[in-house]
């Protein structure tokens, strides 16, 4: 079936049941790579994406349940070449080491920042712990969104 | 001359397998240790700008791949930066060498006179007009490597040792950046219904209920007891996976039982037994003191599932893995596959963080034997989660007895570290078994347990001799023949358990002795590059304000020099317990020799220390029944965010050193650390790894 999707601001159509995992609609019929398999049990984080800016387990949220919502990817946050601040934070503090949580993780983050614009160490860590890393990049990843929010706050005041 | 040269040398003497100048005047360096997250291939980087005095933007590298770049063998035991890093610093000095010697007669001057700038050769102040691009000739590629080319000395350096950021990571926090992300024409999703152990046949397999539950369509392959579900839809084959283990019955299963999930289960069993060290003393003292310490399986746990593709046409076979080893995995196919290794193509992909041999190699021979049965087709395996964590080559369980006896001072005159542990390396190229090979009509033979020798470290042995003067140390090798799991390589191998066993044995002499561990260490350390790290853990950590026992509040130190030949840690650990273990701060000091890129290192130590925080305080394989019972993140727990403690780093300024890989070093220091803290906090002692809640509570109750 056709289902109807808002998918990083643009409004997409894919064909396939409602049943089917929303993390497989993005990666392998939009081509949007950028969520990632990790377990399929919603434990550790590599497949979050928004959904009317909450994080949601892609893995697990069939795509039937999301038609006409707003999903934003890691590919929406913002790309190489015009990278996010959260992106050019985490680039900065070179926080990651294999990066495959990162997507997630920066996912997690963007819903922190955009209801808690300063938040403290514990704050981040309390929002990032249904998140798992595995490689201990976990210093550097406090650091990275921390910074993000202060390049955040700074340019909303100028 | 060429004995001394690094092995990746030996191995790959002519140029061209290693350096090309490309027209876009960048430069493509080959090499065959590959990136694991580790920011390695970013530093190789580093070193060949560094020689060539070239913008480090033109370097373009090329890792692991058997068609166009050097065999380096395995990307493992902390060597990339110490092997690769030296071998590409004599290549591109070398090559740097010929060009501006040639320049040089041709300018008649000395080759002292021509500077280079951004790969341009000037003379005196001016430019030449030449540079590498319009000035290196075929000759220069094609004559072997002499390795005669004297490096740059390290105080010119202006891109070693500078912190850089890592090439691949931009990807990576945008988009695609993985194996898995690869897309390919005419590709099949596959997924392995798994043998649950050598020797175990499929008795029957009842499609009919896997098909409804999958939804859509898809076609088994089955070579002898192997099973692989494969179809255009991945969300279909997912889902027919999910759904086949409980249709399918094995036949020779095999049945596991907790008891066997425990270090302690090793001891006793049959054992290839090894001696090692200084002749014992014909009469040591009369005081032996002895401890007994553990650690049980471990998972490599990787955060994305192993994955691999595989294609067959005309007669080639082409994989792109995530493997440790390309050119290794290779030599695997052609031997499971009885294809001649000149058809086949490796090339490596990024995974997730592996720590070791994970199942990697595994995945690629699946996604192999698949695209033979279906050619012209790339066939994509990702494994399951549960497969993930049922089937990857294990860490081996260690119980080690630290045994010493004692002078009239309280000091060891003798001292034996006594090792149980299984195997630290079955992979294909340390004579292991590939898990798809066991299913195959003709599995290969059963492997003969072995471990790397000590001159390479050693496995169950890595760091069991202690660093400090002691007159007579010795190590007593029980390495067991068949453990109820498959091990192989996990980060560091016996590093951990060994240095967590003599390094509280430590504290657990110092405080029989009435010294401060600290004291007690150095009062028998007489290598200055290890009293320097311990004196810096131990000034940063307020040593000397430790406090007294059992306030619920501990600090403990640990140390190593990883291999006894490699990086030197020191790490020191604050922590409270309460019903559990909570870690406050971390203070670490390395010292590695010349770093190359430090913020890299630092990433690499802090690595270390969360990772083997996290084996300490909660990890554990479990079994029962068919195989492992530690399946997922809930039944596998690792160290969260939240439990993350706040970390000092500090790296030793050592440049006139050699370099040392610094992937492993704090491993066992970590361990140790949260050892001998957890024994200060609640002054009473945990010999056991994991230190979760319910093993705290039946020490504090006695």
């Amino acid at each position: 079936m056709a289902i109807e999707l808002v998918v990083n601001g643009a409004a997409r159509s894919v064909d396939t049941a409602d049943t089917t995992p929303l993390l497989d609609v993005l990666r392998n019929q939009l081509d949007l790579k950028g969520a990632r398999y990790g377990c399929g049990l919603e434990q550790c984080g590599s497949c979050m994406v928004l959904v009317d800016g909450t994080p949601v387990y892609a893995c697990s949220r069939e795509v039937g349940t999301v038609p006409g919502k707003h999903i934003t990817t890691i590919e929406g946050i913002g790309s190489v070449a015009h990278p996010h601040p959260l992106q050019l934070a985490f680039l900065d503090e070179q926080a990651g080491q294999c990066g495959y949580c990162l997507s997630g993780i920066i996912i997690e983050a963007k819903a922190l920042l955009d209801r808690n614009p300063d938040p403290s160490r514990a704050e981040i860590a309390m929002a990032l712990d249904n998140h798992l890393c595995r490689c201990g990049a976990h210093p550097r990843i406090l650091r990275a969104v921390a910074r993000a929010a202060a390049m955040i706050r700074k340019g909303a005041a100028q | 001359m060429s004995d001394t040269l690094p092995l990746s040398i030996q191995n790959n003497r002519r140029m061209e397998k290693w350096v090309r100048f490309d027209p876009d005047r960048t430069v493509r360096l080959a090499v065959g240790k590959v990136e694991l997250g580790q920011g390695n291939v970013t530093a190789l980087a580093q070193i060949a700008a560094e020689e060539l005095d070239i913008d480090l933007s033109r370097i373009a590298v090329l890792s692991g791949d058997t068609q166009d770049a050097p065999d380096e063998g395995q990307t493992t035991s902390s060597q990339s930066i110490e092997v690769s890093g030296r071998s590409v610093r004599l290549v591109t000095a070398e090559l740097r060498a010929r060009v501006v010697g040639r320049l040089a007669q041709r300018l008649n001057c000395a080759p002292g006179e021509i500077t280079v700038e951004d790969g341009a050769f000037h003379h005196g102040d001016a430019p030449t007009g030449h540079d590498y691009w319009n000035f290196a000739q075929a000759d220069d590629f094609a004559t072997d490597i002499a390795g005669t080319a004297t490096p740059k000395p390290h105080t010119a350096y202006r891109v070693v040792g500078k912190p850089v950021q890592r090439r691949d990571l931009p990807a990576k926090v945008t988009g695609p950046g993985f194996i898995h992300d690869m897309v390919r024409p005419d590709m099949l999703h596959a997924r392995i219904l798994r043998q649950p152990n050598r020797g175990a046949v499929l008795a029957s397999f009842d499609e009919a209920p896997v098909r409804r539950a999958a939804g859509g369509d898809f076609r088994v392959v089955r070579v002898g007891n192997f099973v692989a579900l494969i179809g255009n839809d991945e969300t279909v084959v997912q889902r027919a996976a999910a759904a086949a283990p409980a249709h399918a019955t094995w036949h020779n299963a095999r049945q596991l039982t907790p008891d066997q999930q425990e270090a302690a289960w090793l001891v006793g069993k049959p054992t290839d037994e090894r001696v090692h060290g200084d002749t014992p003393m014909t009469d040591p003292p009369k005081t032996v003191i002895e401890a007994t310490y553990s650690r049980p399986y471990v998972a490599h746990a990787a955060m994305g599932p192993s994955c691999a593709l595989a294609e067959y046409r005309g007669g080639v076979l082409s994989v792109w893995s995530h493997t440790q080893g390309p050119y290794p995995l290779r030599a695997a196919l052609a031997n499971v596959l009885g294809l001649p290794a000149d058809r086949i193509i490796v090339r490596h992909a990024h995974g997730a963080g592996c720590y070791g041999h994970n199942g990697a190699d595994d995945v690629a021979v699946d996604a192999a034997v698949i695209a033979l049965q279906v050619p012209d087709h790339c066939i994509r395996v990702l494994w399951r989660r549960e497969e993930e964590f049922g089937y990857e080559p294990l860490g081996t369980a260690m119980q080690v007895t630290a045994r010493a006896a004692l002078d009239d001072a309280g000091k060891p005159v003798e001292w034996t570290t006594e090792i149980w542990s299984g195997t630290h390396v079955q992979r294909p190229s340390t004579g292991g078994n590939m898990l798809t090979h066991e299913a195959l009509p003709t599995p290969p033979p059963n492997p003969k347990p072995t471990d790397p020798p000590e001159g390479a470290g050693g496995g169950g042995t890595r760091n069991g001799r202690p660093l400090y003067d002691f007159p007579v140390r010795r190590i007593l090798h029980h390495l067991v023949l068949a453990p109820p799991v498959r091990t192989s390589a996990l980060r560091g191998l016996g590093a951990l358990p060994n240095v967590f066993a003599i390094e509280c044995f430590m504290d657990e002499l110092a405080e029989r002795a009435g010294i401060d561990p600290v004291a007690y260490r150095l009062s028998m350390l007489s290598d200055p590059r290890a009293r320097r790290i311990i004196e810096d853990v131990a000034d940063r950590s307020d040593w000397a304000h430790r406090g007294p026992a059992g306030t619920g509040r501990g600090l403990g130190m640990g140390w190593a020099q990883y291999k006894n030949k490699a990086a030197y840690a020191a790490v020191a650990v604050e922590l409270e317990v309460e019903q559990e273990v909570r870690l406050k701060r971390v203070w670490c000091a390395a010292d590695a020799g010349l770093v190359i890129n430090p913020d890299g290192g630092k990433n690499q130590l802090e690595g270390g220390i969360i990772q083997a925080a996290s084996m300490t305080l909660k990890e554990q394989v479990t079994m029962e029944g068919q195989g492992v019972t530690s399946v997922d993140w809930s039944t596998y727990p690792i160290l969260k965010f939240s439990e993350v403690p706040e970390i000092e780093t500090v790296l030793v300024d050592a440049p006139d050193q050699p370099t040392l890989g610094m992937g492993e070093c704090t491993f066992g220091p970590t361990a140790a650390a949260i050892g001998n803290a957890v024994a200060h906090a609640l002054g009473v002692r945990i010999r056991d790894m994991p230190f979760t809640r319910e093993r705290i509570a039946r020490v504090l109750l006695g």
